[in-house]
């Protein structure tokens, strides 16, 4: 039952006709290309959306000196904020689980998504694209999953393989 | 009768340990809280005087009402992120108010870079990604849509967090269980607004975003837009700032980081983005060292309010012990509880309306002969689920997590009336 009423919900605003729109408020603006550019900073998984530009670990380097350090410490050992960097092999047994970018994050896109849309936290949307590709391939590398000499970009990044990819299984709905 | 029905005998019991019947107290006597029922002798009209308050005008009108100068204590409590202010969670104090909805200041935050001021003439929802026309929408244009009015709980999913700890942490119930609140939305269906751009047959997903400073971002699935609001309004009046001002998502049942405040952006999509928030913190962490990922529903869960850790009982005698149930999954329907640690069990009495995804207040008599007691409640839905035990819960999942527990609580009654919280 939960089921059918979910794919009745789905399906009724899947197959549109004129008539049924003509029922609604329709008062929303067209958005132009420029408008949805400026605001859709979402990254896919696959890469969908990773702007155009580069970066170096070394470049990175410099990067988080000047404006992650002092939240994630020296080379991502975290405090007073998250850790980033470390924790490989913690998940399992008895021991605490230390979850970072290396040891527990499935996709390395997510790394760029969120340092762009929420870092660093004092002035986040500020850094260029290039500096978010450096600072991702900076933690990266620390984590050991990129080589020093890996350039991020839009074409490097999403082929990043990360040690925990295959670390989730989804929750099934009970019902 | 009354009285009769409150010095309650062996036949009104209904479970060990002085649970009675939970239409024991229903029956003539006035209640007040967990006062206790036996007549009181030595209360008499000597105590009465003629107050201040009845001999002088009071206070003028004021514009936005405040709740009395002596309820001060009744607020949340918070912290922030080491750094920040307003980064963090505040909790709702469930230990200090009745009823199921929670005061629209009192209702549990959780913010990821504090709260925004946002200008409603200047925000914006923006729906795009896999739909026929991208549209954006005023504030103006969607307070002219048809809306709709429903009760919801939201909560955390890292609320209780703490019980999957070792030992029982000794904190009151606003900090082990206070990111839960109940409120009344209204709003627009996120599904009409959803016809209107024409999401694509292959978008399966819609990616939420609000336009805080951390951009915060979930990736919610088709099914749930089912019961979506966008919502504008918060018991009565426009959602609070704290709680997403001019808009915020309400998924019912689904875990509160889902349910995206001052929401900006929906994205449909073919699958999840993946975001921040759903990879690598509202996870569950197995003992295999696999994580469960996309846990939405807020499961089925229940707690006693009054008493708890913090309130005391005050002398053997008739009290009434009252807390909340509610479940993701549908209705509550039915709380049991125990005051001999899951030996025996009662029914309790669920106070009407009795609503699919929204706190349930449920409340049995129970004498307390001033020996010891554990206090426990189980609550059971609408779909057969029935609230786990701590111990089964942590069998099946672990403790290497603190997101989603939804375990039997315990609340020990020592030997001065003092409540604490035990494993049992």
């Amino acid at each position: 039952m939960y089921m059918r009423k979910l794919v009745i919900a789905a399906s009724a605003f899947l197959s549109l006709s004129a008539a049924a729109l003509a029922e609604t408020p329709d008062l929303g603006r067209p958005a132009t290309p420029e408008e949805i550019t400026l605001w859709d900073i979402s990254i896919g998984p696959e890469g969908a959306g990773l702007p155009p530009g580069s970066g170096t670990p070394q470049q990175g380097e410099l990067v988080y000196a000047a404006k992650c350090l002092p939240c994630h410490g020296e080379k991502g050992a975290g405090k007073p904020n998250d850790q980033l960097v470390g924790g490989l092999g913690t998940l399992t047994g008895d021991q605490n689980p230390v979850k970072t970018v290396g040891s527990f994050w499935p996709y390395a896109t997510t790394l760029f998504d969120y340092v762009r849309r929420a870092m660093p936290f004092d002035a986040p949307k500020s850094l260029s694209n290039d500096e978010v590709y450096a600072v991702c391939a900076y933690i990266l590398q620390l984590n050991g999953v990129i080589e020093p000499s890996a350039v991020m970009s839009s074409q490097t990044l999403a082929r990043v393989q990360m040690p925990n990819h295959d670390g989730f299984v989804p929750f099934s709905l009970r019902q | 009768m009354g009285r009769k029905r409150a010095v309650a005998g062996a036949q009104d019991l209904t479970a060990g340990n002085g649970l009675l019947d939970r239409r024991a107290l229903l029956v003539g006597a006035s209640l007040g809280g967990a006062a206790a029922m036996a007549p009181r002798p030595g209360f008499g009209a000597e105590e009465l005087s003629v107050e201040r308050w009845m001999r002088e005008p009071g206070a003028p009108f004021v514009g936005y009402g405040q709740p009395s100068r002596f309820e001060a204590k009744v607020a949340r409590t918070f912290a922030s992120a080491p750094g920040t202010t307003g980064t963090g969670a505040s909790r709702t104090p469930l230990q200090r108010l009745n009823g199921t909805i929670t005061p629209n200041g009192l209702h549990f935050e959780r913010h990821h870079s504090g709260i925004p001021d946002i200008d409603p003439d200047t925000h914006r929802l923006l729906i795009h990604g896999l739909v026929k026309r991208p549209l954006i929408f005023t504030l103006e244009a969607l307070a002219r849509y048809p809306m709709e009015t429903r009760i919801a709980f939201i909560e955390c999913g890292g609320n209780t967090g703490a019980l999957y700890q070792k030992e029982p942490a000794q904190i009151d119930l606003q900090a082990s269980h206070g990111l839960l609140s109940c409120a009344e939305w209204t709003g627009v269906r996120l599904a009409l607004l959803l016809e209107e751009a024409g999401v694509a047959p292959e978008s399966q997903w819609l990616l939420a975003e609000g336009a805080d400073a951390a951009g915060m971002s979930r990736s919610v699935p088709m099914k749930a837009v089912d019961e979506a609001l966008v919502a504008l309004y918060q018991n009565g009046e426009r959602v609070r700032p704290s709680n997403g001002y001019p808009l915020r998502l309400l998924l019912p049942g689904y875990e509160g980081n889902m349910n995206v405040k001052w929401l900006s952006r929906i994205k449909a999509t073919a699958g999840p983005t993946m975001t921040k928030d759903e990879t690598s913190k509202y996870t569950i962490l197995l003992p295999s060292g696999k994580s469960l990922q996309f846990v939405f529903p807020i499961e089925t869960k229940s707690v006693i309010t009054h008493p708890s850790p913090g309130l005391t009982v005050k002398a053997a005698g008739l009290y009434e012990i009252s807390g909340l149930a509610w479940s993701g999954y549908g209705k509550i329907a039915r709380v049991e509880v125990s005051a001999d640690g899951g030996k025996s069990w009662a029914l309790a009495a669920l106070q009407d309306p009795v609503l699919p995804k929204a706190l349930t207040r449920f409340r049995i008599p129970w004498r307390w002969d001033g020996g010891p007691a554990v206090l426990q409640s189980r609550a059971t839905d609408s779909s057969g689920y029935v609230q786990p035990t701590r111990a089964a819960l942590i069998a099946e999942r672990g403790a290497k997590t603190f997101y989603h527990f939804n375990g039997i609580t315990s609340w020990a009654i020592g030997d001065h009336g003092e409540v604490r919280h035990v494993y049992a």
